[in-house]
């Protein structure tokens, strides 16, 4: 029996260190290990899924597992950053101290800031153009979306300190915020691991229980809450730090495995009755839904939490980390899109925008629809190659100490 | 790099560019603007509505909603009136009042605390609410909007009338500006938990957009676009509701 833990224990080879380091130079907590390409590729996934789920009405997205369960390609992400970060930063913080790995966290958030600013500026393009462009008297309410450019003061400020977050670009702030808090996460669970997951769900708790929010402008709150989300990060974190290794036994018992498989079914009876509510709405007990309903995204209801759970639970037991396709050229794209996520999740939004600019200007149609999202699939794969490939031969130019990125003004 | 990226999106989008006009063909003629059956059915009953028609007393009706339930100085080419005329055509004899109150600019919280002074001033029969677009638009907290539902549609079910929820319209230009799902999804619970009938206006027009029925992409500046799809939108409505009070033709004559 395989899990996320083995890879933890497993020896370095030398192959897949040389792609490793540039990305990821102390994915190595606590024993040496090599790069884990199911973090990767499930990630890679996720940045896939949120793209397609983006692309508004796309057909191909009843391809993405939000219309079959409770959870989404989110709650991927955030475990998936909170898995690696702690892996990295974790490192960092046991071998050079709180200050230096407190210090190269926050520059990865500057980095991720600076990200989300851009997109920003892609949205104000976008919005600013449908503002001057469209007038349609039937959506004249509809347009009200763009009165915040009336007081372009306010909202540009407010979007640099992150309350206003327009449809779309809320992920990258939760990020931001969670990256935020990371070091003091770290610290903690240098101090007691278990502890710290135990906080983490208390505040997950008393975010249900006091409803805790952060507010947004012009009003409203952050659509994804981070003191309900943290716990997945948290958890994240908790896995890479020798959780997933502890847990490998509850992980292999059929017991589990049956548990998992129930919910899921669960999960997929109920979403087919919520997309389908015509035709299957009557198999739907009242008390239920009454318990049920609504599903929060935004505090990350524990049906969700709990789905996600289920979901990794047979991920890890299903396919163990020497699976063979992991090193195949078809998987390729997938693991190289996981394992540049900040830059191939901004593209994404990029191109989700962009998709639905030629999806309202040229054409729209399912046929359409088929090709916008299978080019900017491409798009996504190709740049994650561009990138491998220059981190690569950056490297190889760094060891033999030329192209100092330095003495050209220091390098981000 | 970009560059690269835009043409491939354009070049991309000019191979479907004969998939556009072939849809354009198809809004040039008269609307077909059928619904599918589905979209129509409500297993939530209008009691009240039925009792009204059926005991010979007038039905008066009363549309609560926000600017999407006008067209700027087309008021009666808007949808209420055109459920209302479909009302008068297909009830006969039946005397059928419809007024309009337009709340524009206001969250649902705030037009539920107008709602029961509606009812006792102007004392119908049904009351239609259109709601959630306002509170799209502004990023109001799901859960509060929830509730401000539901607490809507709990002073209306106190006061004594039948309630048909309106929900947002489609817009497909401004879908990656707003999130319209969770309003369309809590405006479902709550319509399931008070057990009335929820007018699915998003489903429909997305249905009519997909169908080639109407380009809603559209950037028209006229105002035809708006007035027939509020004829069908009112067209749809009153099949809806004459279904709900489960009025077929037999029992009105």
């Amino acid at each position: 029996m395989t899990s996320i833990a083995d890879s933890i224990a497993s020896t370095r080879r030398p192959e897949s260190a040389a792609a490793a380091a540039p990305a990821a130079p102390a994915i190595t907590l606590p024993a040496v290990g090599e790069r884990e390409l199911r973090l990767d590729l499930f990630r890679g996934l996720a940045l896939w899924l949120i793209f397609l789920d983006h692309l508004p009405n796309n057909i191909l997205a009843w391809l993405t597992i939000r219309n079959y369960g409770f959870s989404d390609a989110t709650e991927i992400f955030i475990f998936i950053s909170g898995y690696t970060a702690a892996f990295v930063y974790g490192r960092a913080m046991v071998n050079s101290g709180f200050v230096i790995a407190s210090a190269r966290i926050l520059r990865r958030v500057w980095q991720i800031y600076v990200a989300h600013v851009f997109l920003f500026t892609i949205f104000l393009a976008e919005i600013s153009y449908v503002a001057t462009r469209f007038e349609n008297p039937l959506y004249s309410e509809e347009m009200g979306i763009m009165d915040f450019l009336k007081q372009p003061d306010v909202a540009i400020v407010q979007a640099l300190i992150l309350r206003f977050r327009p449809v779309n670009l809320d992920v990258l702030p939760l990020y931001i915020v969670l990256m935020l808090f990371l070091p003091v996460i770290l610290w903690l669970m240098k101090w007691r691991t278990d502890v710290t997951l135990v906080l983490s769900a208390g505040l997950y708790a008393a975010t249900w229980y006091f409803d805790l929010y952060l507010s947004a402008y012009p009003n409203g709150v952050w659509f994804f809450n981070p003191f309900a989300w943290q716990l997945l990060f948290v958890f994240g974190a908790w896995c890479a730090l020798g959780g997933a290794r502890r847990m490998s036994r509850i992980l292999s018992s059929n017991v589990t495995l049956w548990i998992c498989i129930a919910y899921l079914a669960f999960g997929f009876c109920v979403a087919m009755i919520w997309n389908f509510p015509p035709q299957l709405g009557f198999l739907m007990p009242k008390w239920l839904e009454r318990w049920m309903y609504p599903v929060s995204k935004t505090d990350l209801d524990v049906l969700r939490f709990a789905h996600f759970l289920a979901l990794a639970a047979i991920t890890v037991r299903v396919l163990p980390k020497d699976w063979a396709p992991l090193k195949s050229v078809w998987l390729r794209p997938l693991i190289l899109c996981g394992q540049h996520s900040l830059e191939i999740f901004c593209l994404g939004v990029f191109l989700a925008f962009a998709g639905h600019f030629v999806l309202a200007e040229v054409a729209g149609g399912a046929a359409m629809h088929v090709v916008v999202s299978l080019v900017g699939i491409l798009i996504m794969s190709a740049m994650a190659w561009v990138i491998s490939w220059y981190k690569r031969s950056a490297d190889k130019d760094a060891k033999k100490g030329i192209g100092n990125a330095d003495m050209a003004g220091g390098s981000l | 790099m970009r560059t690269a990226i835009l043409s491939l999106v354009l070049l991309a989008g000019l191979l479907a560019a004969p998939v556009a006009r072939a849809d354009d063909k198809r809004v040039e003629d008269k609307p077909a603007c059928d619904v599918p059956a589905y979209l129509l059915n409500s297993e939530s009953t209008l009691a009240k509505v039925a009792a009204a028609v059926k005991g010979g007393k007038p039905l008066n009706v009363l549309v609560v909603g926000s600017r999407s339930s006008t067209i700027t100085s087309q008021e009666t080419s808007a949808y209420p009136a055109r459920l209302l005329a479909m009302l008068k055509e297909k009830l006969g004899t039946v005397p059928v009042n419809l007024s309009v109150e337009i709340q524009s600019g206001k969250t649902a919280e705030e037009v539920a605390a107008t709602l029961v002074k509606l009812v006792e001033a102007k004392s119908p029969t049904l009351v239609i609410w259109q709601t959630g677009t306002y509170d799209a638009i502004r990023g109001i907290d799901p859960d509060d909007f929830r509730s401000a539902v539901d607490e809507g549609v709990a002073a209306l079910q106190k006061a004594g009338v039948d309630v048909v929820l309106v929900n947002l319209q489609y817009s497909p230009r401004t879908e990656t500006m707003t999130s319209a799902p969770p309003y369309l999804d809590n405006m479902r619970v709550v319509a399931q938990q008070h057990d009335i009938p929820l007018f699915d206006r998003f489903a429909i027009m997305h249905h009519w957009n997909d169908s080639g029925d109407f380009d809603l992409f559209s950037a028209t500046h006229g105002v035809e676009l708006a007035k027939r799809v509020h004829d069908c939108l009112g067209r749809a409505l009153s099949k809806f509701v004459i279904d709900a009070a489960h009025l077929d033709q037999t029992q009105q004559n």
